[in-house]
């Protein structure tokens, strides 16, 4: 199906089933521990052996030596490989360093070996065995900040040059000149990168992985080890979070692989937990300068955003300015982005990429200038709205409802009575203070396909090669199916992660749930011609399904029947036409925040949440609530506590394991509620639907980080915002 | 057995000695299970006070009714550790002697004198992460801290420590003489001998007064102290008070607590006399002194 022009009134529109809010159908198999994670496949391939990594001790250089002699010889030892063995394997285009293979190190953590072995513990204590010797390289240091004198110098990547910013911010009779820092996060999802492997004959290679892309995956596959398509199967039907870090191939499967072909038979690795942080992807640390010139109205005059990133040599970093060309007017604009190259692990995409941690800094600097034009936060950003591409006025957005979400937001909140002198509100040994900020993030879809096939008994089975990360996939594609077949949810389902199903958007940028129910309702659409064509009518649209039978004219007749003779089976593919490219598709939140900080130690306890969301139809207000709760969760984090501590001397993220990297726990999160517009988005599929996955992590750090001000009439720049940062400017007690 | 094999351990819930196994930091050729040794009760003592066995669980000592009426600070301070599932492991001896969290003992590829005496300490290197570190009490050679905040108010209460060894004999250790300084061994964490058991440790009578614990951390729950502080204060302004985060061992100084009625600067200055911090970890000291005056300022209500 070509989706070619702004979606019209369908059947999907019924919302007699999509719109409900509807308790996951895949919640029975996690709650009773069933539900198949890769790690936990023993059934899918019998005798498997265990595999244990191997990371390199040093950030950058070469291995001179290993050896593996004591390892190979220890008890259960089957096999040990060795990157020294081999020339550096193949690269999918979305990796930025090699996983595995040659004697060239990039970065701290890089897979080195792997040794197999009957049992996990023989793999491992075997592992500890290997002696290796490196020949470490001088680099130009790990410390962004020091290097950001030297990277200010060269140029940068203009994203954005419209007016004559320099001129008009110098003019501007109210400015604004800071810059924000963000430290490097990791994805630390519960689940470790986990993949079973299975190399047949030539190259016939099978993974039972945890992975978020399931085509990348298996193209990943082959460009690593040089395969074809039809001989690489990838499944990976459930995932226990990626937030990006499991978007394409990665060492465990590399090696899991690597493993299997050197032995013969299936090797299962998972990477250790003190692994994730260097081995994997993380989010980059920033450095962004931030410049905003204003008329005494509050009307922006100019705006300018110079972000920095850290990135391995040939990767793209944090794209932190991603919001900042559309999210507010201003005739006069200059974005630029800059990477500095650095052997620290690689920078990928993690949740929200450019706008999470772009948002941190721009709601600051929001904040900052109302408070130099004396407005209220949310009157300056209503104020500075743009309907448009504030670079190409030709091009609009093709919903944005950014003002009503402030509006509401603010009356909900509660806005009116928020504490307005900084420092000033103070309960006991608290002090209190209230914030905001705009959540920005854009609404892609892809290219998606799906397959339906409906049964005798007069139920359908959807599948796709579509990922549910946590997020709800299962349910929201089931929910597609039953409206579009007049079927209750619990008649349908849906079987997902398997490469051999037709290839869909994946779980990623926030495009899952928008692309992959647009693929379903095509596949959908195609089996109801097919069904209308059974009982001789040609128009498929006259026909009304509803409670498992189809009505056309006056004759009614049941699924069950009409597929009597053996299920009926139809397969499509959404394709996004090129009509959407005049528009710009965005999700828009905003946040409100209420925060304590402790008078004498400076701890920061968020105490109530509100996000006013913006994001099309809702497909499941369940798991959309879901999905934007834990995002606020996260930004809670970012706000106060995550930071992967770069060691600059010795190159790497030295806090890796979730001791020493924080993420909030239960007592950090208190009130928190999310409000969904009742919008609706044609331009962006059939559905009206766009993501949400992404936008509850937009601007909420900033939202806590400017609450945190409000609280302590102290501005802190830094992220996290960690009391040793606040502490001495406290009052006295 | 153990007195006779240096490649033994004791293991008793196992939330510490597991994790550092599985590290390959502790390696021990054979474990001695020193669970179901009767050595779980907590009783009443001749003089008033409490012994606790080693093998009682936090869980379990944080909610006796005795505790948590004589000794406050302790139940306080033991709620403030790990979680609840983890509390529900762990015991008191194995909580005593639980190590170091330094990120770089943690890490095998890195030199720490600690884990591989002689080999150097990473945390003094430059561009180390030091945040968490030791303060004071630390030398050239270690700057880790002990990470319990169970001891940090048995330090406070004046527990003693009790011992049998291989051959039956008895010792009894006050907490204030149990941990040993880093200085050119920070490998050597205590004074035990090896294959010595921890059977009980004791608390004198009751002292009465406000009890507090305050442990100050970025995340709200289930995060090692950035600084802890234990305080008793009696109502003619007199008191005690005990530091976690900051040194090898519990933090406490008579001398300093001299100094209570004098307030929390007053007090501090004395007790952390000496702090050698990084430039990371020197907040600590702010922090530790801003601590107390809150306590203080609630504790005078
Ligand atoms: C994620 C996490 C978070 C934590 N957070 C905190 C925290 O916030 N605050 C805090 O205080 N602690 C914290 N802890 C540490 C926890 O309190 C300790 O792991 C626990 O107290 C150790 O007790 P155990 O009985 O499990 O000891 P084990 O792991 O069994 O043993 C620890 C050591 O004691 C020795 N040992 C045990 N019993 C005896 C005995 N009777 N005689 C002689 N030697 C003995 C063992 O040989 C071993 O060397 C945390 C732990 C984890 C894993
Ligand atoms: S501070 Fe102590 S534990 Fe940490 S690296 Fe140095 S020697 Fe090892």
């Amino acid at each position: 199906m070509d989706f070619n022009q702004p979606a019209t009134e369908n059947p999907a529109d019924r919302q007699r089933v999509l719109g409900k809010s509807t308790p996951r159908i895949d919640g029975p198999l996690k709650t009773t521990g069933t539900a198949p994670y890769a790690y936990e496949r023993h059934d899918v391939a019998e005798g498997q052996l265990v595999g244990y990594p191997l990371g390199s001790a040093i950030a950058k250089g070469r291995i001179v030596s290993m050896d593996t002699s004591e390892a190979e010889a220890a008890p259960g030892v089957q096999a040990v490989i060795r990157t020294t063995d081999m020339d550096v394997l193949g690269k999918f285009q979305m990796n930025v360093v090699p996983l595995f293979g040659g004697p060239e190190i990039l970065h701290y953590h890089q897979a080195i070996a792997l040794v197999v072995a009957d049992s996990f513990e023989e793999a491992r204590a075997a592992t500890a065995l290997i002696r290796v010797e490196y020949d470490e390289d001088e680099t130009d240091g790990f410390d962004l900040a020091a290097r950001r004198e030297a990277a200010l110098e060269q140029e940068g990547e203009i994203e954005q040059e419209v007016g004559d910013f320099e001129t008009a911010f110098a003019e501007a009779a109210v400015t604004l000149d800071e810059t924000y820092t963000t430290p490097a996060e990791s994805h630390a999802m519960m689940e470790p990168h986990a993949t079973i492997a299975l190399w047949e004959g030539e190259g016939n290679l099978s993974v039972w992985t945890s992975n978020q892309m399931v085509a990348w995956n298996v193209q990943g596959l082959c460009d690593v080890f040089g395969l074809n398509k039809e001989n690489v199967h990838v499944d990976s039907p459930f995932i226990g979070g990626g937030f990006g870090v499991k978007l394409f191939v990665r060492a465990d499967a590399v090696l899991a692989a690597l493993g299997s072909r050197e032995t013969g038979r299936p090797v299962k690795v998972a990477l250790p937990r003190p692994m994730i942080a260097n081995n994997t992807t993380h989010r980059a640390e920033t450095i962004q300068r931030i410049r905003i010139g204003a008329n005494e109205d509050g009307t922006i005059t100019a705006i300018g955003h110079d972000g920095m990133s850290e990135t391995q040599p040939g990767g793209r970093g944090e794209n932190c300015t991603a919001q900042t060309p559309v999210f507010y007017a201003g005739p006069n604009r200059l974005i630029v982005n800059r990477l500095v190259d650095m052997y620290l692990p690689e920078a990928n995409a993690m949740r929200a990429p450019g706008e999470a941690s772009g948002l941190m800094a721009l709601e600051i600097a929001m904040d900052e200038m109302a408070e130099k034009l004396g407005m209220d936060p949310v009157e300056f950003r209503a104020i500075n709205d743009t309907q448009v591409d504030p670079g190409d006025p030709e091009k609009a957005f093709s919903e944005r409802h950014f003002v009503e979400c402030l509006r509401q937001g603010a009356e909900r909140f509660g806005w009116a009575d928020r504490n307005q002198e900084p420092g000033s509100r103070r309960e006991g040994m608290w002090l209190i203070g209230h914030g905001m900020a705009g959540g920005y993030r854009g609404a892609p879809s892809t290219t998606s396909a799906a397959r339906v096939r409906l049964q005798p008994d007069g139920t359908a089975i959807v599948e796709t090669d579509m990922t549910d990360i946590g997020t709800g996939s299962y349910t929201i594609i089931a929910q597609t199916a039953a409206e579009m077949l007049g079927l209750g949810v619990d008649k349908v389902e849906v079987r997902l992660g398997d490469s051999s199903f037709p290839v869909s958007a994946g779980s990623g940028g926030q495009w899952g749930a928008s692309s992959s129910t647009a693929g379903t309702y095509a596949a959908c659409v195609k089996l109801r011609e097919e069904i209308a064509r059974r009982l001789g009518n040609d128009d498929a649209s006259a026909l009304e399904f509803a409670d498992g039978k189809v009505t056309t004219g006056d004759r009614t007749v049941p699924l069950t029947e009409i597929a009597s003779d053996g299920e009926i089976v139809a397969e499509d593919t959404i394709n996004f036409g090129d009509f959407r490219e005049k528009f710009i598709l965005a999700t828009f939140a905003a946040h409100f925040v209420e925060v304590a900080v402790h008078v004498g130690t400076g701890e920061t306890r968020v105490r109530r949440m509100l996000a006013v969301c913006d994001a099309g139809r809702i497909l499941n207000p369940l798991s959309a609530r879901s999905q934007v709760i834990g995002g606020m969760v996260m930004g809670i984090g970012a706000a106060l506590m995550e930071e992967l501590a770069v060691d600059t001397g010795r190159g790497f993220f030295a806090n890796h394991d979730l001791a020493g990297y924080e993420v909030p726990v239960h007592a950090d999160i208190h009130e928190q509620e999310v409000v969904f517009l009742d919008t609706e988005d044609a331009t962006s599929t059939p559905l009206k639907a766009k993501g949400v996955g992404e936008l509850g992590l937009c601007g909420i750090a900033a939202a806590v980080a400017n609450a945190h001000y409000n609280a302590t009439g102290v501005r802190i720049r830094d992220y996290p915002l960690t009391l040793d940062k606040v502490l001495d400017r406290l009052p006295t007690i | 057995m153990a007195a006779g094999n240096p490649a033994a351990k004791f293991i008793a819930g196992g939330t510490n000695l597991l994790d550092l196994m599985k590290l390959e930091i502790e390696a021990p050729q054979h474990l001695i299970d020193v669970n179901g040794i009767g050595l779980d009760q907590i009783e009443e003592t001749d003089d008033g006070g409490l012994r606790i066995g080693a093998l009682v669980r936090n869980t379990d000592l944080a909610a006796d009714e005795r505790v948590r009426r004589d000794y406050g600070v302790l139940t306080r301070a033991l709620v403030a550790g790990a979680s609840g599932q983890l509390r529900n492991k762990a015991t008191t001896a194995g909580n005593l002697l639980q190590r170091t969290r330094c990120p770089y003992f943690y890490d095998t590829n890195m030199a720490c004198n600690k884990r591989a005496p002689g080999s150097g300490c990473t945390a003094l290197m430059e561009g180390a992460f030091s945040k968490q570190l030791g303060i004071i009490g630390t030398s050239d050679n270690c700057i880790a801290t002990h990470p319990s905040d169970m001891a940090i108010a048995l330090r406070l209460l004046d527990a003693v420590v009790e011992t049998t060894n291989g051959s039956g004999a008895t010792r009894e250790i006050p907490l204030e003489d149990f941990y040993a300084l880093p200085g050119d061994t920070p490998e050597v964490e205590t004074i035990l001998e090896p294959g010595e058991l921890i059977t009980a440790v004791t608390l004198p009578a009751p002292l009465g007064g406000v009890q507090m614990y305050h442990k100050v951390r970025d995340r709200a729950s289930y995060a090692f102290a950035l600084v802890s502080v234990a305080l008793v204060l009696q109502d003619d302004g007199t008191g005690r008070v005990a530091l976690g985060g900051v040194a090898p061992q519990p933090w406490r100084m008579t001398e300093a607590e001299a100094e209570l009625p004098n307030g929390a600067a007053a007090v501090i200055t004395r007790l952390l006399d000496g702090a050698n911090p990084t430039e990371e970890n020197a907040f600590k000291i702010t922090l530790a002194e801003r601590t107390l005056a809150a306590m203080l300022a609630e504790a005078r209500g």
